[in-house]
C-alpha cells in the first residue's frame, strides 16, 4: 500500500538535500540562463557579411556595377581585390576569405552570350551554412540596364509566416526549452538516485518499509517543480531579452511541458537503474543529449534529414516537444490540433515509467 | 519452525559469479539474545546479514526470520528489523535531527510520540550537542551512535548490526555494548558482526565464518573448551628467535606473538606438546619458558580459521 506520509518524507528530504547542494542548485538556474544567452546571442543562422575577395579581370563598367550589387545584398563584404584566380584560391585555402569572385576579362561578352559562365564564384564549402548562403549569389541578375535582365528571376514570392523578420532567437527558444529540460531533468533524476546508491543510502532505504514506488514518486516530484520553474525562467528571459512571443495558450504550453518533463524523468529513472556511478549517468545523459540536439529538428530542419535519422528523431521525446512548443508559442496552435505529438510523448512516458518500475528493484542484486 | 528462534537459516548460500561468498550456512539465533558473527575479511558476514534481511536473494537455501520466509516477500519483515550497515549509510547532508526525523517518518512512527522518542535517543546516544550538525561532518564514533539510534528508533524486534564499532574508541565501545545489553534485556534479538575478541566474549553465542562456511558455533565458553588445540604460552627474551625455533616443528598449527610472549597452538592429538616446544627451543639455543595455558577466544578464532583446516560441523 502506498503511503502518502512516506512519500512526503522522501520529498522533504530531497528538497533539504537539494537546498544544501549548491552545485545542483546553481545548475537549476545556470543551465537555462547560460544556454539561453549562448544560443540567443551567439548563434545566428541568418548569415551576413561573408568575407569576400574579388579578382576583376574585366574592370569594365558592367563588372564594377556587378560587384557593387553583390555588396548591396549584404551577403558579402568585400575585403580585398586581387589580380589572379590563383590568389583567390590561395586566400580561400588560408581561410582569409569565405568567398572569391573571379570576373574574367571578357566578362561583358560572356554576359551577352549564354554559352559560358560570366562569373566564377569560389565558395568555402567546409561550412555548410556559408555554402548555402553563398549559393544565393547565383540568383543575382546581371543586367546592362534595368529593362533587360539576362537571368530570369522566378516570379514566386516567398512570404515568411510567424517570424517575418527571421530572427534566430524566435526559432531557437522553443527548441531550446526542450534541450534545457532534457539536459537538466534526465541528469538530475539519474544523479539523485545513483548518488544514493554510491553513498550507500540505498542499502539503508531498501531495508525500511518504503516501497520503490514511494521512493520514485517522492524523488521525482521536486524535479517536476524544478522543471516547471526552469520553463518559466526561459519563457520570461526569452520574452524579455529576445521578444520571443507566446502566441498560443500558456496553460497548454505548461501542460505539454509537464508531459515532456514526465518523459525525461522516467528516462532518468530508467538510466539510474542501469548505471552504477554518477559518472556513468552523466555519460549516458550526454549520449542522449547529442541526438536530442542534432536530430530533433532543433538545429536542422527535420524534413531535410534522411529517413534513418528521422526514425531516431521520432523516438526522442524532445522531437515531439519541439513541435508542440513551436506550434503553441509561434503558430498559436492548440494542443488538440497537435495530438499526434501529445500521444507520442504520453506513450513514451508510460513505457519508460513501466520499464523503470520493473528495473528499479528493492534489492541489491 | 521453532518459536524461540528469531532466525533459523538452513543451507543459506550466496554465489557471486564463481565466488562462493556464503556456503550453506545453518544458523539458529534465539530470541532476545546477542549473537556474534566473527570471521576474517571477506568471510561472508555482510553477505549473510544482507540475505537475512532480504537485501540479497540467496542462491540456494532458505531462512525464517521473525516468521517471514526468505527468499520471499519481506515487506512484513522490514518494519520489524533495524539494520546498521557496515558502511555509514545515513544522509551526510542532513543533520542528526533531520536524519532521525526522516527515519521516524519512513517507519510511520506515531506522530505524537516522535519528538519525545527522538529526544530520548539523542540523550541516550549522546548526540544532544550534535543535533544540528550535518551527519557527514561527524566523527566516526558519533556517526556510529547516530546509525544505531536510527536503527533502534522504531523499536525493532531484530537488530542486524554489521561491524557497528569498527571506528569507535574503547570507552564508547563499552557504552555501545551497554546499550546493546539493555536492548537485549528488553527482548530485542541482536545479530552483530565484529572483529573484536572482547566484543565476541560478551555475546551469548558466536558463530565463526571462514571462506563463507561456518567453522565454529557455540557460547564463548563452549568454543574455548572445544578448540581441539593445546595452547602453550612461551615467554622469551628474544621472541623472534623463539618463534623461528618453534615454527620449525611440523606439528605446530600457529604461533602468534604478543609482545614478549608467544602463543603456540598444537593440535590436541599431539602428545607431550610442552616437551616438544621445549626441545625445539633448546635445539636453537633460545632461552625461553614454555607453559601450558588455557585457550582464549582469540586462540579459538585463530584455530578455527587456520588455512587448510577441515570445516567443523
Ligand atoms: N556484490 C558482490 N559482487 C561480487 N562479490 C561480492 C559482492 N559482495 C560481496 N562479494 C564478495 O563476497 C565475499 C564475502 O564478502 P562479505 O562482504 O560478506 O565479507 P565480510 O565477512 O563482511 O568481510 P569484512 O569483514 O571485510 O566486512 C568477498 O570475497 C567479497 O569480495
Ligand atoms: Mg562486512
Amino acid at each position: 500500500m502506498i503511503s502518502v506520509s512516506r512519500i512526503m518524507a522522501i520529498l522533504k528530504k530531497e528538497v533539504r538535500q537539494l537546498r544544501r547542494d549548491r552545485l545542483t542548485f546553481g545548475m537549476i538556474v545556470g543551465i537555462p540562463v547560460g544556454q539561453l544567452l549562448l544560443f540567443g546571442y551567439a548563434i545566428n543562422t541568418d548569415v551576413r557579411d561573408l568575407r569576400t575577395a574579388v579578382s576583376d579581370q574585366a574592370a569594365s563598367h558592367l563588372s564594377r556595377q556587378y560587384v557593387a550589387e553583390i555588396e548591396q545584398t549584404q551577403i558579402s563584404k568585400i575585403v580585398g581585390y586581387v589580380d589572379s584566380a590563383d590568389k583567390l584560391e590561395d586566400q580561400l585555402r588560408r581561410g582569409v576569405i569565405s568567398i572569391g569572385i573571379y570576373i574574367p576579362a571578357d566578362f561583358d561578352r560572356r554576359v551577352l552570350s549564354a554559352e559560358r559562365a560570366a562569373v566564377h564564384v569560389l565558395v568555402d564549402g567546409t561550412d555548410p551554412t556559408i555554402f548555402g548562403v553563398a549559393s544565393q549569389l547565383r540568383q543575382l541578375p546581371i543586367t546592362f540596364d534595368t529593362t533587360r535582365s539576362r537571368t530570369v528571376t522566378s516570379n514566386v514570392e516567398v512570404r515568411t509566416f510567424y517570424n517575418p523578420e527571421r530572427r534566430t532567437p524566435v526559432n531557437i527558444v522553443p527548441g531550446l526549452m526542450g534541450v534545457i529540460l532534457t539536459m537538466s531533468m534526465i541528469l538530475f533524476t539519474a544523479v539523485a538516485i545513483v548518488r544514493e546508491r554510491e553513498r550507500g543510502n540505498l542499502e539503508l532505504l531498501i531495508n525500511t518499509p518504503v516501497s520503490s514506488t514511494e521512493l520514485m514518486v517522492g524523488k521525482v516530484i521536486p524535479y517536476i517543480v524544478i522543471g516547471l520553474l526552469q520553463l518559466a525562467l526561459i519563457l520570461l528571459l526569452g520574452n524579455f531579452l529576445f521578444d520571443v512571443p507566446v502566441r498560443g495558450s500558456v496553460p497548454e504550453l505548461y501542460a505539454a511541458s509537464t508531459l515532456f518533463i514526465g518523459a525525461n524523468l522516467a528516462l532518468g529513472l530508467l538510466i539510474s537503474s542501469a548505471v552504477k556511478t554518477q559518472f556513468q549517468a552523466m555519460q549516458i545523459t550526454v549520449f542522449i543529449l547529442i541526438p536530442s540536439i542534432l536530430l530533433s529538428g532543433f538545429m536542422f530542419p527535420f524534413d531535410g534529414m534522411p529517413p534513418f535519422a528521422q526514425g531516431i528523431g521520432e523516438v526522442l521525446p524532445i522531437t515531439h516537444f519541439i513541435r508542440l512548443t513551436r506550434g503553441i508559442m509561434l503558430r498559436d496552435a492548440q494542443l488538440f490540433e497537435l495530438w499526434p505529438d501529445v500521444l507520442a510523448l504520453a506513450v513514451f512516458t508510460l513505457l519508460a515509467m513501466i520499464a523503470a518500475g520493473l528495473r528499479f528493484n528493492k534489492r541489491l542484486d | 519452525m521453532n518459536d524461540n528462534l528469531a532466525i533459523e537459516a538452513r543451507g543459506l548460500t550466496k554465489r557471486f559469479a564463481d565466488l562462493l561468498a556464503v556456503d550453506s550456512l545453518n544458523l539458529d539465533v534465539p530470541k532476545g539474545r546477542i549473537y556474534g558473527f566473527l570471521g576474517p575479511n571477506g568471510s561472508g558476514k555482510s553477505t549473510s546479514i544482507r540475505m537475512l534481511c532480504g537485501l540479497l536473494t540467496p542462491s540456494s537455501g532458505n531462512a525464517i526470520v521473525l516468521g517471514t520466509k526468505i527468499p520471499g516477500d519481506t515487506s512484513e519483515l522490514k518494519p520489524q528489523i533495524g539494520y546498521m550497515t557496515q558502511r555509514f549509510s545515513l544522509f551526510g547532508d542532513l543533520s542528526v535531527l533531520e536524519n532521525l526525523q526522516f527515519m521516524a517518518q519512513i517507519y510511520s512512527f506515531p506522530k505524537a510520540q516522535r519528538a519525545p522518542r527522538i529526544d530520548e535517543l539523542l540523550e541516550r546516544y549522546k548526540l544532544v550537542e550534535q543535533r544540528k550538525q550535518l551527519a557527514g561532518t561527524m566523527s566516526g564514533g558519533q556517526r556510529q551512535r547516530l546509525a544505531l539510534a536510527c536503527a533502534v528508533l522504531h523499536r525493532p524486534a531484530l537488530l542486524l548490526l554489521d561491524e557497528p564499532t569498527s571506528a569507535v574508541d574503547p570507552q564508547s565501545r563499552r557504552d555501545f555494548w551497554a546499550n546493546l545489553f539493555r536492548l537485549a534485556d528488553a527482548g530485542t534479538t541482536i545479530l552483530v558482526s565484529t572483529h573484536y575478541m572482547d566484543e565476541a566474549e560478551r555475546c551469548h553465542r558466536i558463530a565463526i565464518l571462514d571462506h563463507g562456511a561456518k567453522v565454529a558455533d557455540g557460547t564463548p565458553q563452549q568454543l574455548r573448551e572445544q578448540t581441539g588445540m593445546h595452547v602453550i604460552e612461551v615467554q622469551a627474551e628474544e621472541p623472534y628467535a623463539a618463534q623461528k625455533a618453534i615454527a620449525k616443528l611440523p606439528e605446530v598449527a600457529s604461533v602468534t606473538q604478543l609482545g614478549i610472549r608467544l602463543r603456540v597452538l598444537i593440535p590436541e592429538a599431539i602428545e607431550d606438546p610442552l616437551a616438544r616446544v621445549a626441545a625445539a627451543l633448546a635445539a636453537d639455543k633460545v632461552s625461553a619458558e614454555p607453559v601450558l595455558s588455557t585457550p582464549s577466544l582469540e586462540d579459538v578464532f585463530v584455530a578455527a580459521t587456520l588455512p587448510g583446516r577441515d570445516k567443523a560441523a
